[in-house]
Parts: C-alpha cells; structure tokens; sequence
C-alpha cells in the first residue's frame, strides 16, 4: 500500500490501539540481564575507551566540585569578592589579554565585576553537581517506587498511575518551572525549589520503565515463591525486586544526571534558577551573551565546564547501558 | 461508530489533560504569596484602592471561585469591572493582563509567528538533515561517515542550545560575518530576508536536535535492516534503492515520529531558550517579560497554552502511526 493510500484510509479509522508505543524506544532495558552491575561496570571501563574517559572526566569535575573551598584557596581568590584593579578603567573588561588569563586569576574575570572566573567556574561546578545529583536521586527514588506499585500490585493502581504518568509527561514543565521560578518568593531557598520542582517531574518516563520490568520480574518463580511465602509488597519490594533493578536504575540515573544539570543551568541562563552571587554556569554563560564579541573567554570556561559535564555523564551512560542490555547497539 | 467513539475518548482526554494542567498552574499561581492587585494598584496604594484593583480584577473571590471563573471566561468572555472603565475580554477569553493592558489570547497571537517561523524551519531541517544522516551512517556502518556522524551526533547531544547558539554566532556572525545576526523580518513582508534572518536560529537548533536523530535513526536502521523481511525482499530481486527507501525507512521513521511529536510539543520551552540567545521577538521573550513583570495572567495564559501544544502533538503522533504501521491501525 502506498503513503497517499494510507492517508486516505486513516483520515476514516484513527487508531484504535496503539501497538509500538512510545514507550518502545525508552524500555530498551526491559531485558533481564544476569550479569551483576559491578562486574558491568567493570567491563564497560576495561572495554569502552569513550565510556572511561566520560569517567574520568567526570569524577574530574566532581573532586573540583568538592575540593571548590581548597583549589580557590590555592589559586587565592573567592568567587564573589569584586576587584576593580582587574578591569580596564575605561571599558570594564579584563585588563589583558584573552579575558585577564594569568598566573593571578587562571581563568580571567568576569568584565564589569573584576571577580575571578576559575572561583566561579569552580564553585559552579558545585551548584550544578548538588542541583543534578539531589533532583535526579527525587526522581529515581519516586520513579523507582511509584514504578514498581504499578507494575507488582497492578489493578486500579496500575491504571491511575499509568494514567498520571501520561498527564505528567503532557505537563508543559519547562514553561511551567520558569513560571514557578517567578511566584515563588526569594526568601525561599532556590536550590531546594530547584531540586524539589526538577526531580518532580522526572519520575513518570523512570516510572515507565521500572513498571515494565517489575511486570516481567513479577512472574519469576522467585518473585511467586516469595509471594506465596506471605512476603508482604514491601519485603517482596525490597529483597526480590529491587536487587533485579539496579541495573536499568543505574543506566537511568547515570543518563539522567546530566539532563538535570542541564535544565538547572537553562533555568539559571534565564534567570530563573538559582540567584546570584551563587555561582552557576548556566547564569555564567546568560552574563555572556552581552560580551560575546569583546571577551569570548567569559563565554567558554563556564560553557565548556556544562559541555564536559553533559558529555562526560552521557559517554558513560550509554556505555553502561550497552553492557546491561545486549540489545542496544548505540556504538556497535 | 467505533471510530467516532474512539475519537471523542479520545478528544475527551486531550480536554481533561488540559484541565488538569491549567487547574495546576491556577492553584500553584494563586496560592503563593504574590498580589497582582498590589503591583497595579499604583502609588500611594492606599487600603481602598488595593480592595478596588482587587475587585476589579476578580481577585476578591476566594480561589476556587476564579478558576471557575476563569474556565467560564473561555466560553462566555469576562468583563472586569463596571461602567466607562470596564474592560471586555471577546468570548475565548483566556485571561487579561493588567500590566500590559491587553488581552493574554492576542499577545500570544502577536507572538507566535516568530516561534513558528523558528521551529518548523529548523524542524524541518533536523528531522531531514538528522534522519539522511543517520541512514546514510547505518547503511555506511563503521565508515569514516560512520564515525564522523557519531562524534557529531555525541558533541550535539551534549552541548547546551545557547551554548551552541552563542558559538555559532561568535564564530559564523561577528568573526566570519556570513549570516545576519539578530534582526526578525515578518515572513509577509519580506520572505527572503526572513529566511536569511533565521539561518543561525535553525543551523543552531538542527545541530542540537538532529543529533538524537541521528542516534536514533542509526540505531533503528542497523536493527531493521538485518531482519527478515529485509533479507526476503532482497532475494525477491527488489531493488536496493526500494529495500531501503520503502521497506526499512517505514520501520525507522515511527520512532522519529514519536520524537519529533515529542520535541514539537515542548516547542515552547525550547523558544524561550533560543529566543534569548537569537533577541527574537517570540513568546519565550514574552513568557520571561510575563516572568519578570509578575504578569500572572501572562503566566497563566502561556502555560496553558505550552500545554495545549503538547496534548496535540501527542495526538498528531498518534494519528500518524495509522498512516505509517498498518498494524496499528483501526481494524
């Protein structure tokens, strides 16, 4: 049958049910895999160059996010003193050249301020980390539970969570969170807001997935022999399921992680995140749109630290998701 | 009748979604401690004047009370206040706002040509641009186009819009000064430099997206192609070109449907994004001035409006399965 043929008939039957879903492409890890999560770890860095550097980069970034205190202390500078002898006195950009690169402040200054960029840089490293590892441990953690309800108790349950899911994942929350950003008064601590909003709507598309495993897990013989054993939903929860899921669970987060990091630093770029002096990248990177064409420099340290990051996070997900499950073949 | 009951479920949950997203916002808004009628009421705000900008707005009521409102204004229109100074808001009326003086239905109107003009430019350029790519890398496995794709698809996965969007303009519009930077031309009134104009938005946004396209394209082909029916068709003598163009491309472009309905339907997220880093005058701009003016019904009025676009796409998606799986068709 041909496209114009199928237009025509389709325009008539809608369908009715919906055999490849969405869902298709996100339960790429609903195979049960044997082999235990350490030892897979352990393949994919003795195996994968691109997953190892991704790595290194970023337990690189994560000593420097918490080392910050001592590496400025090195350097001698702190992230929110401003310091006029810095700038040019005309036009209030870096005095030298390449943003004020020098032995004094390793990554320039910023213009206007005169406050050293490698102590922003450095403790913006430490936002982004706390931001993306506190929203994404929200979501997993709900997803994980909400996900595993459904899919072992099944029944009404099942439907209104499934349902909800779909509600959620309709949820415009990107404008949703600006707007929110704006209500909510600035006493409130930004970086609980972030984390609490961030890793809120995170949990329907963890959610899916783990409803779809525990489906499959429910049916083992060692999940019915617990069950008949009078183990109740919790115990079956936590010694039977929850070892088969660390697995997706962990390919999840590592994969989340960097998504989290990135939408605070989008929220930061719009001013909406977390409020200065705090150092962000994202509000970095926002600042720098004004100076791009006389210090590019302000725009690539913070800009490349995001990147890095992402990157990082993102080469070592896909590697523990092509070790977890055979059938992704994302570099193969 | 199936089909008609199946489409009115169906239309039934797009409204009940929306209700849902707009009965949220409205509580989250009103709930928290912030006065509309305080910002408008002008200076000295006296108590008499505060209650009188509160009436007038419709604020006075408890909340409950103005979300039914509000839903009532979407079918009849709403008139604040009374008298010579009353304001009328004509029958979709979803919202009024107070600091710009103007209705929330025609602001997102002005708005929405340019975040159109941004998105389907650049959609089409991702989705064709991503998805010959990713084909070309699959049926090319580990060629050097393989490896390039990938490395590409990596870097555009990563790194941030503005961050790409920020480069592109240092690099290509003030070092190379090949393309326009910053200036919006209304596609009626000038369609060539209104393309010019957003060559930089869409070669920014493409890169980006395309990226997960290119996976995604890739990996389905690599999958398709070593099936089956792949194998049959070719020993039927099919010709190579028609094996891949017509019996592998059907497979792979129903996930590139999920994703471009997905991505189409958190279009205005993204605008807000690539409208700051372009200066484009879209409804990003105007959600980030409703954001800083503490314009709530501004607010209101893009939510669910950003809501509305995602229950369509998802149900254009939906719809589009029909026509490319026949198996998921209505029997």
């Amino acid at each position: 049958m041909d496209v114009a043929d199928a237009l025509t008939r389709s325009a008539y039957c809608a369908p009715r049910q919906i055999i490849i879903t969405p869902e298709k492409q996100v339960t790429q890890l609903s195979t049960p895999v044997a082999r235990s999560v350490p030892a897979a770890i352990r393949s994919v860095l003795a195996r994968d160059r691109w997953a190892l550097a991704g790595t290194v980069t970023v337990v690189v970034i994560g000593l420097v996010a918490i080392f910050a205190d001592v590496l400025t202390a090195i350097e001698g500078h702190d992230p929110y003193t401003y310091d006029a002898t810095a700038l040019a006195p005309e036009s209030g950009l870096p005095a030298g050249s390449f943003g004020g690169v020098s032995g004094e402040h390793w990554f320039g200054v910023e213009p206007l301020t005169g406050r050293d960029l490698f102590a922003i840089v450095v403790h913006g490293a430490r936002t982004s980390f706390l931001i993306g590892f506190a929203a994404t441990l929200v979501s997993i953690g709900l997803g994980v539970l909400i996900g595993a309800a459904a899919g072992y108790l099944g029944g009404w349950i099942d439907r209104v969570i499934t349902w909800s899911a779909d509600v959620f994942l309709g949820f415009p929350y990107l404008v949703f969170m600006i707007a929110i950003g704006a209500v909510v008064p600035v006493e409130f601590p930004r970086a609980l807001l972030l984390i609490v909003v961030i890793g809120f709507f995170g949990w329907p598309s963890t959610a899916r997935i783990v409803r779809a495993q525990v489906l499959t897990l429910k049916e083992r013989n060692f999940v019915k022999a617990a069950r008949v054993l009078g183990a109740s939903p919790w115990q079956v929860f936590r010694t039977e399921l929850l070892p088969n899921l660390w697995g997706p669970v962990l390919v999840m987060a590592t994969l989340s992680v960097p998504g989290k990091i990135g939408l605070e630093a989008a929220l930061s770029f719009l001013g909406v995140g977390v409020l200065p002096p705090t150092p962000s990248w994202g509000r970095s990177i926002s600042a720098a749109i004004d100076w791009v064409r006389v210090d590019p420099a302000y725009l690539l340290f913070p800009g490349l630290a995001l990147f890095a990051v992402t990157w990082g996070f993102n080469a070592l997900g896909d590697g523990l998701r092509d070790a977890l499950d055979p059938r992704s073949v994302t570099r193969r | 009748m199936t089909t008609l009951r199946y489409a009115l479920t169906r239309l039934g949950g797009m409204v009940l979604v929306l209700l849902i997203v707009a009965f949220c916002t409205f509580v989250v808004f009103y709930l928290v401690p912030s006065d509309p009628a305080l910002l408008a009421c002008g200076k000295p705000c006296t108590p008499e004047n505060l209650a009188l900008a509160r009436e007038f707005m419709g604020f006075d009521e408890p909340w409950w009370q103005q979300f039914l409102t509000f839903l009532g204004g979407i079918f009849t229109g709403r008139t604040f206040g009374a008298g010579a100074t009353a304001i009328h808001c004509a029958a979709p009326c979803f919202g009024y706002s107070f600091r710009q003086n103007a209705d929330v239905l025609e602001l997102i109107g002005d708005r929405l040509p340019v975040t159109f003009s941004l998105a389907i430019g650049a959609a089409v350029l991702w989705v064709g641009v991503g998805v010959a790519i990713g084909v070309y890398a699959a049926l090319r496995k580990d060629s050097w186009f393989d490896r390039a794709a990938l490395a590409g698809s990596v870097i555009g996965v990563s790194a941030p819009v503005y961050l790409v969007g920020l480069l592109g303009i240092l690099v290509l519009g003030f070092q190379l000064n090949v393309v326009p930077v910053g200036n919006y031309t209304a596609f009626t009134e000038d369609p060539v430099r209104w393309a010019w104009g957003l060559v930089l938005p869409w070669s920014v946004l493409a890169f980006a997206h395309g990226a997960h396209y290119v996976k995604l394209t890739r990996t389905q082909m690599l999958e398709t192609m070593s099936e089956d029916f792949i194998r049959t068709a070719r020993a039927k003598g099919v010709p190579e070109r028609t094996v891949v163009g017509k019996h592998a491309l059907r497979n792979v472009l129903l996930p590139v449907v999920t994703l471009t309905g997905i991505e189409f339907g958190s279009l205005l997220g993204g605008a807000v994004i690539t409208e700051r880093v372009f200066s484009l005058p879209g409804l990003g701009g105007l959600l980030i001035e409703a954001v800083h003016a503490r314009d709530l019904p501004t607010l209101l009025g893009c939510t669910l409006f950003a809501g509305f676009l995602v229950v369509v796409a998802n149900a254009v998606v939906d719809l589009s399965y029909g026509v490319l799986d026949p198996r998921a068709r209505l029997t």
